[in-house]
Parts: structure tokens; C-alpha cells; sequence
């Protein structure tokens, strides 16, 4: 082949495509040097070609059954394995999470989203994943498997920092549960970029109300950070304010202010410190905004 | 470390010998003779490698080839049938959308795909349905302008 360079950059490693978890797991935990799950490799991929990553062994997971589920059954099940595209067109995702939907949408291009991830968007874990703050919104759970059988977490405490989350040596994320959206709930997920498309976010938040049966007031709130910490944080003390709220533009603009508060952003190319917290309160109030005209069924 | 994997590319059936770092536009370019999809920025970022793996684009140089084993591939080689140009590509040739034609194989995928799941595109559609997809020679227009036109051409001969 003519081709020693390009491509052949990555360091040597070997490939597996176990059909089942049991091998994928027991392939990653007796490794003896670095070993990663391979799903869409939209990230990885990229990451080995910059030497960020140089796995000596990869595993393929888009052949394992688990990973490939994708039902809405006592809420939403998602393989870690499914494309962004099959998400965003899965119909009960757009009827029952459409922020989620949106998110799906937005991440890089059509040939993106085929092959990208919900799983990988987790575990690749950048702050800036768009999927991941509605994810957490809607108060996902994460299936884990591993050598010393399988856990479930909560979302939002996956993550440790840029690129670290909390799976240990061996373990596979299975899936990505969303509970049934309760009555008078509704959810939004805005970024902010400077382009149209094609970019990562500046600063992005997942808003998630749940109403009273009257929908006058607030009984539960769960807004959702990205791009604005080391990890995607969620913005508690503007949640524990909207809770038995009216949702007015005031107490609106007000969560928008305590969930800046919940920021601690970087200075990078993409944005300033200064400028990232002023995102957040926008798009705070934006999200909650539309996330309130969905829980009163006035929009889709 | 080599694998032997087995694939269809535009309905023909392939074997070849491949390290586990080659890409599959590494394979289909070097290995398999199809030079139509090419390597731009190698990140997923140009889209000039555009492929359909499986029915679905992809970015040919963000796959393993290990991972297609067993794919049914289409490139810009396999989009005219029996020699007589897709309304895309014909549609190419007329507005004269492209200059270089480094970046066309990715556009004509990328613009078959989404007339295939969306024959009558709004012109915000057909701009982000080409998002993936970079061009620095024709300033856009003449692209958008011919999926356009491939959109009615098609509409009339369904």
C-alpha cells in the first residue's frame, strides 16, 4: 500500500467486535495496556489520529444487542451503540423529549450524526457534549457494565472532568434510560455558536420544567450547564428557586441570574469567562421559556 | 496488525487484506482503485470523503475499514447508472457548481441523500443538509442552485 503515512499515523493496535457484553467487557478489564470501547468514532477516531489516544486495543461495541436497543417502555431506552440520527428520528423521542431531539440534530453534520453517539457523547466527556444537558434534564440514569457486574448512576454524577468520567477499568456504559415525562413537564436545549451549524458550543443549557396539574406554578426544575465548567453541571440553587414558583419573565430572568452563579467558565478562542456567564443567563431564560410553553402543550 | 475483511462497493463484492489503522477511505482510494471520495482534513470536519456506508452518510476517513466488514459501501462511482449521470450530477454539470471538483464527490452523496429523504428541500434545508460538506471555490450558491434544480428534475420523472 502507498500509504505509510496518512491514516497510518495512529499507532498499531488491535481490533475486536465482541457480539456479546460478556466478551466486551472481559476483553477491556484483561487488557494490559489501554483498551477503549469504540461506538460511532466520531471522537476516538479523531483522537487517535492526534495521538490524544493511542489505545493498543480497541473494542467495537455496535455488535452487541444491548448497546443497539432503542424503546420507549416504561420510559426511553437507548443503546450506547444508537446513532444520533436514529435517536433524533425515533418517533416517541420527538413527541415525549423533543430537547433531546434537537440536541441529537445539532451535533456536527448528517455524516456526523450517523455514526455519532449518544453513549459516546457521554463518555467522550466533553463539557461542551449538546447531547448530554437534556439527557441530564430529563433525569436520565446510565446502565454501567463491568467485570464486577452491572450499576446504575444518576447522569449527572458520570463525569470527573474534561474526559474523565467515573467507569472504571473494564466497564462498558450499556444504555441511557430517560423516565416517562411526567404531566405538565416540557424541556429545551439551546447553544449558542457562532456559525450556523458545525461548531462546538460557547456556552449551551438544558432546561427541564415539570408544572403544577394547574400549571400555575413550578413544582420542579432541572437546568443543565454545558461548556461553562469542567464538567456539564447543573445550575441547583436557580432549580431549588423555581420550585413552587410562578413562571413569570421575573422569576424567569431571576433562575437565568442564579444559574450563571453555577458557572465557572474558562477564557478560551471560543469565549470569554465574562462572556460564557452572560450566555448562560440567555439561554437560561430562553430554554426556560420554551421549556414552559412545551409543559403547557403550547408548543412542540 | 491485518484483518481480512469482505465489503460490497457499489454492488460489486471486495476482499482485501487491511491494517486495523487504515480507513475505510484509505482502503476504497488505495486498495479497492475508487479515488472518487478524497481526503481533505481527515477530521469529519470537509466532508470531501463522503460515502454511504450501510444507507446512511458517513465521513469515509472517520471508519476504520475493520468496522465495514461486511457493509454494502456506495461511492460517487457507483451514483450513475449503466452511464447515464444522476440528476444530481447532471444538475452539477449545468449550474456549473464546482470549480475544482475537489469537494464534489462529497456534495453529490451528500445532495443524492437528502433528496432521497427529503425530495422537495427548503433552501435552508438543502444549506444544512450540505453542512458537513466544504467548498472553497464556488461560494455555495451554485451548489445550493443545482440541488435545487436536481429536486424539480427528479420530481418530474417520479
Amino acid at each position: 500500500m502507498s500509504k505509510e503515512k496518512e491514516g497510518l499515523s495512529v499507532d498499531a493496535f488491535e481490533y475486536a467486535a465482541p457480539q456479546n457484553l460478556q466478551d466486551a467487557v472481559a476483553l477491556l478489564a484483561e487488557a494490559s495496556d489501554e483498551a477503549r470501547p469504540l461506538a460511532g468514532g466520531t471522537d476516538l477516531i479523531t483522537q487517535m489520529k492526534e495521538n490524544r489516544h493511542s489505545p493498543a486495543l480497541v473494542v467495537d461495541v455496535k455488535k452487541i444487542p444491548e448497546l443497539n436497543v432503542l424503546s420507549y417502555e416504561a420510559g426511553l431506552h437507548i443503546g450506547a451503540a444508537v446513532s444520533c440520527t436514529q435517536i433524533a428520528e425515533f418517533e416517541p423521542v420527538r413527541v415525549h423529549y423533543p430537547a433531546l431531539a434537537e440536541a441529537c440534530a445539532l451535533i456536527g453534520s448528517y455524516q456526523i450524526q450517523n455514526r455519532a453517539t449518544l453513549g459516546g457523547n457521554f463518555c467522550n466527556a466533553a463539557p461542551s457534549a449538546d447531547a448530554v444537558p437534556p439527557a441530564v434534564s430529563y433525569g436520565a440514569t446510565l446502565v454501567i457494565a463491568g467485570p464486577g457486574g452491572r450499576r446504575e448512576i444518576p447522569s449527572e454524577d458520570f463525569f470527573v472532568g474534561p474526559g474523565q468520567t467515573v467507569l472504571e477499568k473494564g466497564e462498558v456504559l450499556v444504555e441511557i434510560v430517560l423516565p416517562p415525562p411526567p404531566p405538565h413537564s416540557g424541556a429545551a436545549y439551546l447553544r449558542f455558536i457562532p456559525r450556523e451549524e458545525m461548531d462546538i458550543a460557547v456556552a449551551g443549557v438544558g432546561s427541564f420544567v415539570q408544572l403544577s396539574p394547574d400549571t400555575r406554578t413550578c413544582e420542579q426544575a432541572r437546568i443543565v450547564l454545558a461548556a461553562v465548567a469542567p464538567t456539564p453541571v447543573r445550575a441547583k440553587e436557580a432549580e431549588a428557586f423555581l420550585a413552587g414558583q410562578s413562571l413569570d419573565d421575573t422569576t424567569i430572568a431571576q433562575a437565568g441570574e442564579l444559574a450563571s452563579q453555577a458557572a465557572s467558565p474558562i477564557s478560551d478562542v471560543r469565549g470569554s469567562a465574562a462572556y460564557r456567564i452572560e450566555l448562560v443567563k440567555v439561554l437560561t431564560r430562553r430554554t426556560l421559556g420554551k421549556a414552559l410553553e412545551r409543559a403547557k402543550g403550547e408548543a412542540s | 496488525m491485518k484483518q481480512a475483511i469482505e465489503l460490497n462497493v457499489n454492488g460489486e463484492p471486495h476482499a482485501a487484506l487491511v491494517d486495523t489503522r487504515e480507513t475505510l477511505l484509505d482502503t476504497l482510494r488505495y486498495k479497492l482503485g475508487h479515488m472518487g471520495p478524497k481526503e481533505g482534513c481527515g477530521n469529519g470536519n470537509c466532508g470531501a470523503c463522503t460515502v454511504v456506508l450501510n444507507g446512511a452518510v458517513v465521513n469515509a476517513c472517520l471508519v476504520f475499514a475493520v468496522e465495514a466488514a461486511g457493509a454494502d459501501v456506495t461511492t460517487v462511482e457507483g451514483v450513475a447508472a449503466e452511464g447515464t449521470l444522476h440528476p444530481v450530477q447532471q444538475a452539477f454539470i449545468e449550474h456549473g457548481a464546482l470549480q475544482c471538483g475537489f469537494c464534489t464527490p462529497g456534495f453529490i452523496m451528500s445532495a443524492k441523500a437528502l433528496l432521497e429523504r427529503n425530495p422537495n428541500p427548503s433552501e435552508p434545508e438543502i444549506r444544512l443538509a450540505i453542512s458537513g460538506n466544504l467548498c472553497r471555490c464556488t461560494g455555495y450558491d451554485k451548489i445550493v442552485r443545482a440541488i435545487q434544480a436536481a429536486s424539480q428534475a427528479l420530481s418530474q420523472t417520479a
